[in-house]
């Protein structure tokens, strides 16, 4: 299946049902984020997901957490997921081995379009850990390579220990046509990259803003003052899309928790393009 | 239209148990009426009615023999649709490996009948349809309750002090949804029910007891007790641009005023028909080999309701009660075709505060309707 | 002929964008073509200011030194960027150090060389503090978002 072709599948008639599944490797990518690869067993030969979705995963006695799918989707049987470990449930799942077993519910949620960037620059801006539910765009767009123009990833994170998938940032950077920068918060005498917020990462670009879609995903702050940053530098409003976050219980419109306005970031969101959510965004308490 | 006389009122309840419906109607309770399991016409709380103002229920006698002389109470219907606890599902975990079982684990649903829903109430449970049977995904133990309902719907012949159904287009008399609809009417001696049937199932009981066709007369005694009942309400809700209204005053003194009287006590959430937050609670058994996932009813107005990692999104009481009002009154709109209130005056009847939703809204629009 | 071929890098240079053809003369008189090589300081903590900087290629990190934990980096300035606004600003010192994290080459501009030229000239004067102050508020508000600390486990900020 094409990662275009998926539809967004619940795995049962039961949205709340969670499927067990076990874990099939745990990599460390700093010292507080790491991911997880599941083996999906029997659900395997039916899941699929788009880029942006997420599931709820569930520990044993210990609750669920939703979590954005980090990995590819065009091999559904490689979910995998990278997970800030911040919270009970988080912590837990921080605690397992491979062969241990966790439940999945999913996947849910709107995605970063890939379609209408077709003929397009894609520009990915990532905070922290919004560079997860980014990684599997920048597959999409890898795996089409022709299909896009100009692609581009800014990514800032704390510092330079706090730095996701190193390795992949390398090999992306040697794609055709693909630019990445890197900023750090702060750092040390060894770090030779930038540092600064990210969004200082535009003053070395000259992006053609009428061509050029904004995916961006990150703490709110963050998306708040990219936002600003691309519009100053003239993209449509309608061309910029963020991630939104809020807490979940239910992942399927039931709980009323991830309400943002009238929105329910489980099933409107987490994608969002700007002009849905704008007049939002500075609502204080909302 | 059929005529059935008020002594064959349990018989009409007979003959929905024995088609295998749980009857569940009004029923005095430690001074209140609530809905509940009853067993026969005998548990209806006949010879009561209520009095409702803003934080005040009480009860007080009738001397008509009416079974339906009250309104609502602080259960509704909601209860046994969308049930307070449930069990999701059971996990099992035995060395590494974890299998999950759902929480109705192959047990029927319930066969129920809602006996003397009114009809704000109907309009409640369509409310409730919409969130829970209509969108993206389906809640699979609200269908299967739902599913095999029976609605006996009572038409309002009095109001409550709280009451404003018809502003908000719910009653006081119901217009379909239901299977048998019922108006009480009292012409001197003669006491007797109008009915109608608004499905197959429900023409089928009433053919199935001892009935009369109404004539021009009854029919127009029927029209008349909810016409006067309609007459009789003392609120209303200004509905007409009120989700816009909403939208646009985000930041109006008004939701100052409220947050200072306001207890966040979530018990306009909990009466309230429509409401349908919930969260989730995970039990482990001593052993801590079998894991429980709960559901249970939760509320905007609780603390923990807007938690987000390392904070949380609206930690104030006036952020609270502006997200509860405005869920009720605009986004529902959004969300689902309909405003979410019926017009019931539950969380009116309820707030300790006696805070009153028609007021405060009244208040965001710019009217002072406070005497 | 090295003086042509400074003011076709200065035009290039993204500070000095629209600055007129006559005040363009003024500053190439205290304009000079640089280069560090990776490692070396552009400037001191402490030191008096006498020069800013035009980046053209390269990154320079601002340092600043916390004893016990060393040398921490806490911006960089890179391609089309400046460094150093303190040549302007009383007591012209700089708080702290440029360290050239890659090769780097730049114009200096000579600060004392340019005051003279700012008292002298207000409209020159004008169009060098018109660029500095967006610079400085761009930075300002760059810092304000770094302590935010936006990727830290607890926010400062409530989302």
């Amino acid at each position: 299946m094409t990662h275009e072709a998926i539809h967004a599948s619940v795995m049962s008639p039961d949205p709340m049902l969670a499927h067990p599944v076990t874990i099939k490797r745990v990599i460390w990518e700093t010292d507080d984020t790491f991911t997880l690869q599941i083996d999906m067993g029997d659900f395997g030969s039916d899941y699929g997901f788009r880029p942006g979705q997420f599931n709820m995963l569930y520990v044993f006695g210990a609750g669920e957490a939703a979590i954005s799918i980090s990995s590819d989707p065009a091999q559904p049987r490689g979910l995998a997921h990278t997970i800030h470990r911040v919270g009970v449930v988080t912590t837990r799942l921080a605690q397992l081995k491979r062969g241990d077993m966790i439940g999945v519910r999913g996947p849910f949620g709107s995605s970063w379009p890939i379609d209408v960037a077709r003929g397009k620059d894609v520009c990915l801006v990532a905070g922290g850990i919004g560079l997860a539910p980014l990684r599997p765009v920048m597959y999409a767009l890898l795996r089409e390579r022709t299909a896009f123009e100009r692609i581009i990833l800014l990514y800032g994170a704390r510092s330079p220990l706090d730095l996701l998938f190193r390795v992949e940032l390398e090999e992306w950077a040697k794609e055709r046509n693909v630019e990445v920068l890197v900023t750090v918060d702060r750092g040390d005498s060894s770090w030779k990259g930038h540092i600064g917020v990210v969004t200082n990462l535009f003053s070395y670009l000259k992006l053609d803003a009428r061509a050029t879609l904004a995916y961006v995903c990150g703490p709110e702050t963050m998306m708040k003052f990219t936002i600003d940053e691309l519009e100053r530098r003239g993209l449509p409003e309608s061309q910029i899309l963020l991630s939104m976050e809020r807490n979940m219980k239910c992942a399927v419109g039931f709980c009323g928790h991830c309400q943002y306005g009238p929105e329910f970031i489980c099933k409107d969101g987490p994608v969002f393009t700007l002009p849905r959510v704008r007049h939002l965004l500075d609502k204080k308490e909302l | 239209m059929h005529i059935i006389e008020s002594a064959v009122l349990g018989q009409l309840l007979e003959a929905i148990a024995a088609r295998g419906y749980a009857l569940i109607g009004p029923t005095l309770r430690e001074g209140a009426i609530v809905c509940d399991t009853i067993r026969s016409v005998d548990d209806l709380p006949r010879g009561y009615g209520d009095v409702q103002s803003p934080a005040r229920y009480e009860l007080r006698r009738v001397d008509d023999g009416t079974y339906f002389s009250y309104v609502v109470g602080p259960v509704s219907w909601k209860k046994f649709l969308f049930p307070p606890r449930m069990t999701l599902f059971s996990a099992t975990r035995t060395g590494k490996t974890m299998s999950v079982v759902p929480g109705s684990n192959g047990t029927a649903p319930p066969m129920l009948a809602f006996i003397g829903v009114r009809p704000c109430e109907l309009s409640a449970i369509d409310v409730q349809d919409r969130v829970f049977l209509q969108g993206d995904y389906i809640d699979p133990t609200y269908k299967s309750i739902r599913d095999n309902c029976f609605f006996l719907v009572v038409n309002c012949a009095v109001t409550g002090g709280n009451c404003f159904c018809a502003s908000m287009g719910t009653g006081p008399a119901a217009k379909a949804g239901y299977d048998i609809v019922l108006t009480e009417i009292v012409d001197g001696d003669h006491h007797f029910f109008a009915a109608e049937a608004g499905s197959d199932r429900g023409k089928e009981v009433l053919d199935a007891v001892p009935h009369a066709s109404a004539g021009d007369v009854e029919k127009e005694q029927a029209a008349g007790v909810t016409a006067r009942a309609a007459s009789s309400l003392t609120k209303q809700m200004d509905v007409e641009g009120l989700p816009q209204i909403l939208k646009e005053n985000f930041d109006h003194p008004a939701w100052d005023d409220v947050a200072r009287r306001c207890l966040l006590c979530a018990n306009c959430t909990m009466v309230c028909p429509t409401c349908f937050c919930s969260t989730v609670e995970d039990t482990t058994d001593l052993g801590g080999t079998r894991a429980d996932r709960l559901r249970r009813w939760d509320s905007c107005f609780t603390q923990d309701f807007a938690k987000v990692a390392g904070g949380n999104v609206r930690p104030s009481a006036r952020a609270r009660y502006r997200q509860w009002l405005t869920h009720k009154l605009s986004n529902w709109v959004d969300q689902f075709g309909t405003m979410g209130c019926v017009g019931c005056g539950r969380c009116i009847t309820w707030c300790p505060a006696g805070i009153d939703i028609t007021v405060e809204a009244g208040m965001i629009r710019g009217h002072n309707t406070q005497e | 002929m090295q003086t042509e071929n400074l003011t076709e890098i200065l035009r290039q240079h993204p500070f000095l964008a629209g600055l007129s053809d006559r005040h363009m003369e003024v500053l190439l008189g205290c304009a000079s073509n640089v280069r560090f090589a990776e490692g070396a300081h552009l400037i001191h903590e402490g030191q008096v200011a006498n020069r800013f900087y035009l980046v053209r290629t390269g990154r320079v990190a601002l340092e600043i030194d916390v004893n016990a934990r060393g040398p921490l980096r806490i911006q960089t300035v890179g391609p089309g960027e400046v460094l150093g606004w303190s040549w302007l600003i009383s007591p012209f010192r700089w708080h702290f150090n440029g360290v050239a994290v890659a090769d780097v080459r730049a114009v200096a501009l000579d600060g004392e060389c340019l005051r003279v030229k700012c008292e002298n000239d207000h409209d020159f004067g004008y169009e060098m503090l018109k660029r500095l102050s967006q610079i400085m508020e761009r930075r300002l508000e760059a810092t304000r978002l770094q302590i935010l600390d936006v990727y830290g486990t607890t926010p400062g900020v409530s989302v």
